[in-house]
């Protein structure tokens, strides 16, 4: 029955669609609004919103893998324990590779990396997407789903970075520019939580005014 | 439809499988890890004494700076003295020891080893005490840095496991921890400690604030844990302090 199927190129449409999708209409934080807990706990600085968007990326493609390729064994009365399991176990591997190769990272995003576990993409992505179809497409959506919450949590990292702190990857972007001679000051509000809430929600405004089909018609 | 032995030999299989595979992992990764928790430890204990350094140099620096590791008895005792790379007496490292084990012994009411480090520069003595205790979610620990008074505080640094971000986590900024600087320990020749005020060291009389710093707002705990730390470590170089005034 598959036959077909097996031929598709690697990059079909179809799979295209599965890794640019979730960048804009599918986005997971804009439009799904999920894993916003840790999008605002971990963008007050670009570097930790990197490896953090990097380390879901690892964890949700690999695990999308995983649980496509058990899906059919996967017996559905414990299937979210199952996921969650191979969620855990990818999480605890993730967390002891930044201890040992990125240790003062890994310090910096101390709870986070845990919480990576009660991402609720990760999650949604397992139970709606790689519990239905193949490995490759499941890797495809992992990484496109990655990718759109990674690319929120950069640009709202970057702006709380460049405005509160007056850095940009801990380079201090706003001396170079020699800003504080003319009376600038970093606004401390932008290093609290509330900011990124702010921010995600200024790119949700964006988004939908930009593309009016996002707009949910009442 | 799946049998129920089926769905035990599904779950008891993988378990057993991602079992496998962690710690597996975790003897693999440990040697690279405990080497940046020495670094790290390292870190902390330079920087506690004003000297910044990074991971590539923190080794370097410690070994240039700290020219002296003491471990010291409960009863004020020097058990053992590294000096510049070599033994004097005694065979234990202060740098190794393992205070949470020391600590414990202490809280039984045994016979107890602590650490005391020694930075020297230009003839001017800093000592080094490392710091452990407990906060609300788990362990905390640090390094003061006193002068060679035993009670001036030239620096410290405090670390955590797993305090609050954003409250009981923000013990480990520069904000916090530079108002210890040049705080006392001691108060006309007795212990005092340092003591994280809630409401502020404003509300203190005028003759102790020179002892206490702000809290943090709405890391009370963790604020009070630091306290302790402090209290609690501190106190067990009386003995040795009084000994060798």
């Amino acid at each position: 029955m598959s036959d077909k199927k097996e031929k598709e190129a690697l990059f079909s449409v179809k799979n295209r669609k599965l890794l640019i999708n979730p960048l804009h209409k599918e986005n997971p934080i804009t439009i799904q609004v999920l894993g916003i807990c840790s999008a605002l706990a971990v963008t007050a600085k670009v570097k930790p919103a990197f490896v953090m968007a990097l380390s879901v990326m690892a964890v949700l493609a690999i695990g999308n893998v995983i649980i496509s390729i058990l899906r059919n064994g996967i017996p559905p009365r414990i299937r979210i324990i199952v996921q969650l399991v191979v969620i855990a176990a990818l999480v605890i591997l993730v967390d002891q590779v930044l201890k040992a190769y990125v240790f003062d990272i890994s310090k910096q995003l101390s709870v986070f990396v845990g919480l990576i576990i009660t991402n609720c993409i990760i999650m949604g992505r397992f139970e709606a997407f790689a519990m239905a179809n193949r490995p490759w497409e499941s890797f495809l959506d992992g990484l496109g789903n990655a990718f759109g919450y990674g690319w929120i949590l950069i640009v709202v990292a970057f702006f709380r970075e460049l405005l509160g702190s007056g850095t940009f990857w801990d380079i201090p972007v706003m001396e170079y520019l020699g800003v504080y001679d003319f009376g600038y000051k970093n606004n401390g509000f932008m290093i609290l939580p509330p900011m990124a809430l702010i921010i995600v929600g200024v790119i949700i405004w964006v988004q939908r005014s930009k593309d009016k089909t996002l707009v949910e018609q009442k | 439809m799946y049998s129920n032995f089926y769905i035990f030999r599904y779950a008891s299989v993988m378990v057993i499988i991602v079992a496998a595979i962690l710690s597996s992992a975790a003897m693999f990764l440990k040697p690279l890890q405990d080497e940046n928790f020495r670094i790290d430890k390292m870190k902390g204990i330079l920087a506690s004494a004003n000297i910044e350094a990074t991971t590539e140099n923190a080794i370097e620096l410690y070994n240039k700076n700290i020219t002296q590791e003491i471990v010291i008895n409960n009863k004020g005792e020097v058990v053992s003295d590294f000096v510049d790379g070599k033994f004097v007496s005694g065979d234990l490292s202060a740098f190794k020891l393992d205070l949470k084990k020391e600590l414990y012994k202490k809280s039984k009411g045994l016979d107890y080893n602590i650490p005391l480090l020694v930075a020297e520069s230009n003839g001017t003595k800093t000592y080094i005490i490392p710091l452990r205790g407990v906060g609300l979610w788990g362990p905390i620990w640090g390094n003061i840095a006193l002068q060679d008074n035993f009670s001036t505080v030239i620096g410290v640094t405090f670390g955590h496991k797993g305090e609050t971000p954003g409250l009981g986590a923000e013990i480990d900024t520069k904000n916090f921890q530079v108002q210890f600087v040049n705080k006392e320990v001691f108060k006309d020749g007795k212990f005092q400690s340092v003591k994280v005020v809630k409401g502020g060291v404003a509300i203190l009389p005028t003759d102790m604030q020179i002892h206490g710093v702000d809290a943090i707002s709405g890391g009370t705990i963790t604020s009070d844990a630091v306290s302790e730390m402090l209290a609690n470590c501190l106190e067990n170089y009386v003995p040795f302090i009084n000994k060798s005034k």
